[in-house]
């Protein structure tokens, strides 16, 4: 699979770093050239400096000929933007944004978005722990 | 009208102040706390903290009855959030978004945004019109028409000066409405000869714009 990834934070880093191992294509962008410090010394894949939500970014990113596209910036909202404009611009197949704040998915849910929101799973996980 | 202003910098402080003049109820939401006792000081109790792009705050403003949405802020990213979220989940019938990446305007209306308005654009406009150089002023977008108005200025020594309009290789869709010349403004006919340094008005489709600046500036030599 072809993938775009937007954010190489430590969620963004690892996913890529996954996915290669697994033998997928990944790009991944950042618009901190330092950010990308946090991929593995042997990342085969490209790495792009350039902002998510900008079109002319993703296109040199690839995002015409991708399968996939990631968006897990720190910023809910540039996920949710750059994610739009990767579904409704692009018609990328499979589109994934993370959302920190829990109404914020669940609107964007409703609305037709894959979304993920940390702080629901998070919570989730930590109460099953807790109380078995 | 109910209105919510999002985002308490320059552009919502002014804009609320007009919009308050006309005699609307105006809400600002504005995240900085020390804009929002600026705001407080300047206009009285019409600011309340908070994210704007947030479900939570936008409940507690009053967004289900509210009229409109305009969304200020410096980013694209927020006031388009900002409005998806008051129009689905508030049933705000009309959102406004400020767009500060030009590239945007088409990607919010396809994202449901009733109303995107650039602001650099809207500068870059304005410079351009006092350039007494530049041949090319746009002046309206006729909207859902795929039409522009635009001024172009006839330069000396242009190919077009001296000819009748109907010998001129405008684009398919495009009119010169308006010349005005020596003579004052006239309607052309397709009769009409270009005068040189004349102002011409004229209607087109976006995409044939550049070749009407074309036709009309070409220099005899080209």
């Amino acid at each position: 699979m072809n993938v775009v990834i937007m954010g190489c934070g430590r969620v963004g880093a690892q996913l890529a770093a996954l996915l290669e191992e697994e033998g997928h294509k990944v790009t991944i962008m950042d618009r901190e050239p330092d950010s990308f410090r946090r991929l593995p010394p042997n990342f085969q894949g490209r790495a792009l400096v350039g902002d998510g939500t900008d079109e002319d970014y993703l296109k040199r990113a690839g995002i015409e000929e991708a399968d996939a596209f990631v968006a897990v910036t720190q910023g809910d909202n540039r996920n949710v933007m750059a994610a739009q404009i990767a579904k409704h611009i692009f018609n990328v197949p499979k589109v994934v944004c993370r959302i920190y704040d829990p109404l914020r998915e669940e609107l964007y849910h409703t609305l037709g978005l894959e979304t993920i929101s940390p702080t629901t799973v998070a919570a989730k996980l930590l109460r099953d722990v807790l109380i078995d | 009208m109910y209105i919510i202003v999002v985002g308490g910098g320059k552009i919502g402080y002014y804009l609320t102040t007009t919009l308050l003049k006309e005699g609307h109820e105006v809400l600002i939401l504005e995240k900085d706390p020390a804009k929002c006792d600026a705001i407080c000081e300047h206009l009285g109790s019409v600011v309340v903290r908070g994210d704007g792009c947030e479900a939570r705050t936008l409940g507690e403003a009053g967004t289900e009855r509210a009229d409109m949405l305009i969304a200020v802020t410096n980013e694209d990213e927020d006031n388009l959030v900002a409005c998806q979220v008051a129009k689905h989940k508030f049933n705000v019938p009309r959102t406004i978004a400020r767009i500060n990446n030009p590239k945007n305007e088409a990607l919010f209306k396809k994202l449901g945004i009733d109303v995107a308005v650039s602001s650099t654009n809207l500068i870059l406009e304005h410079i351009a019109e006092e350039v007494p150089t530049h041949p090319l002023v746009h002046l309206l977008t006729l909207t859902g028409r795929n039409l522009e108005v635009i001024e172009i200025k006839v330069p000396p020594d242009s190919a077009a000066v001296g000819k009748r309009i109907r010998e001129l290789a405008l684009p398919p869709q495009s009119v010169i409405a308006l010349m005005v010349g020596k003579w004052g403004a006239i309607v052309p006919t397709r009769d009409t000869i270009l005068e040189p340094e004349a102002q011409l008005i004229a209607v087109t489709r976006i995409e044939a714009k550049e070749a009407l600046r074309e036709a009309i500036t070409a220099s005899k030599g080209a």
